[in-house]
């Protein structure tokens, strides 16, 4: 009788550690695709960036820097490179920001990237005046709005890969 | 001690000379940028890619007697244009940052008032440049005392030091309601910038003095006193003018006649 109930509970204990052990791995089995990528939108406004798009993705910080001491210190206002002139063309067609929402242009990224950025702690996120005020193409601004929110797409894993090599 | 002797020859024995010799060198840079062009048109319509010089020192003149009473204009042009909230509408007064503000003196005896506006007197020996621990805050070459906001701790030492109470700190967030020219932030110190966004811009006037011709006081003149030909510097040769606690000696840039 003793040995009955011995065996009856061996199998208990299997049957239900099994059980465990099943619903444990279906938790931390890994999502496809890791982490949500970041979304990156085309600038609304200008063909193309003051550099090209894989040396601004690792450099523009070093870029950002070096104009703001030179325009804080000195009063030198180049546009390139200044952080006005990147709110100017990135900011979100639907926040009008470029750090509002979590998929605006700054954002998206800084917070794939876990890099804490505090620009916008003194910084306006937004551009001065209306977006068709944009001298790039203050005629043509309201085509352009349309054709760049049709051109969002998301950031391809391999791209994602190549900068953080 | 040799060494000792020849940096001694090297250096510059007296401010005077330092300054005499800075703007000879500027001058020769002015002139061969374009020749013919008058240095001080260089100076005024720089352009992008051009630093700030110390050919024009910008200042400003007040007229006391000008001034009107109950006027604020100055003062809501300044929040204006670079988007502090006025004191009468902020949560905490007190707190409130105030870049420019506007002050009645009465003479005891006498009762007679005096209006003027207060705020950062652009000191040529500004203390706040002084005590500032970590260099945030600073005068440009073009005589405007400022603050970087980069390196600005927040200690507040500057605002202990000046003796014109023009200094501010932002106390709370502002939730991005700063200016795309004007960036300010929780945690750093602040004052009168001369608006400095609008002289690079090649304005060539202050929103306070933009509003005061406005309003038909004439009362601030904003220009280059190192121009002798500039409107203040002529005004400055025949109006008598003060210098706020001029027994501080440190050569403001802002003069107040009617005083």
């Amino acid at each position: 009788m003793a040995g009955k109930m011995k065996r009856l509970l061996a199998l208990g204990v299997v049957v239900l550690t099994t059980a465990a052990l099943a619903w444990a791995g279906s938790d931390t089995q890994p999502k496809a695709g890791g982490a949500p990528k970041p979304t990156i939108t085309r600038a609304v406004k200008g063909e193309q960036c003051v550099e090209p798009t894989e040396f601004m993705r690792r450099n523009h910080m070093k870029l950002l820097d070096h104009h703001r001491d030179e325009t804080v210190l000195q009063g030198i206002r180049t546009k390139k490179y200044s952080l006005k002139e990147c709110i100017n063309c990135h900011a979100s067609e639907k926040t009008g920001s470029v750090a509002t929402a979590k998929d605006d242009f700054c954002v998206s990224c800084h917070s794939y990237a876990a890099v804490k950025i505090d620009c916008f702690d003194c910084h306006s996120t937004k551009p001065q005046g209306s977006v068709a005020m944009h001298p790039l193409n203050a005629e043509t601004a309201h085509y352009t709005h349309q054709m760049a929110a049709q051109a969002n797409s998301k950031v391809s894993a391999e791209e994602m890969a190549k900068v953080a090599q | 001690m040799s060494e000792l002797k020849s940096r001694s020859e090297n250096t510059p024995r007296s401010p005077e000379r330092r300054r005499f010799i800075s703007a000879a060198t500027a001058t020769a840079a002015g002139l061969t940028i374009a020749p013919g062009v008058m240095l001080y048109k260089v100076a005024h319509g720089r352009s992008d890619e051009q630093s700030a010089n110390s050919a024009v020192r910008w200042g400003m003149l007040v007229d006391a007697t000008q001034c009107a009473t109950g006027c604020n204009d100055c003062v809501t042009a300044c929040s204006t244009e670079n988007g502090w909230t006025p004191v009468a509408e902020a949560r905490h007064p007190k707190q409130a940052p105030q870049w420019i503000r506007k002050l009645v003196l009465q003479d005891p005896l006498t009762q007679m008032e005096t209006n003027l506006p207060m705020m950062c007197q652009h000191c040529d020996e500004a203390p706040c440049v002084d005590v500032c621990p970590t260099g945030a805050s600073f005068k440009r070459a073009d005589g405007i005392v400022l603050v970087n906001r980069h390196t600005c701790i927040g200690c507040r030492y500057c605002m202990m030091a000046c003796p014109y109470k023009a200094r501010s700190l932002v106390h709370e967030s502002l939730n991005d309601t700063q200016k795309s020219d004007v960036p300010r932030g929780i945690g750093c110190v602040e004052s009168c910038t001369l608006c400095v966004q609008k002289i690079d811009r090649g304005d060539g006037n202050t929103a306070c003095a933009e509003a005061c011709t406005a309003a038909g006081h004439n009362a601030l003149l904003f220009g280059d006193m190192n121009d002798p030909e500039s409107a203040i510097s002529k005004r400055l040769r025949e109006l008598p003018t003060k210098q706020v606690r001029a027994d501080l000696n440190l050569n403001l840039g802002v003069r107040y006649h009617g005083i």
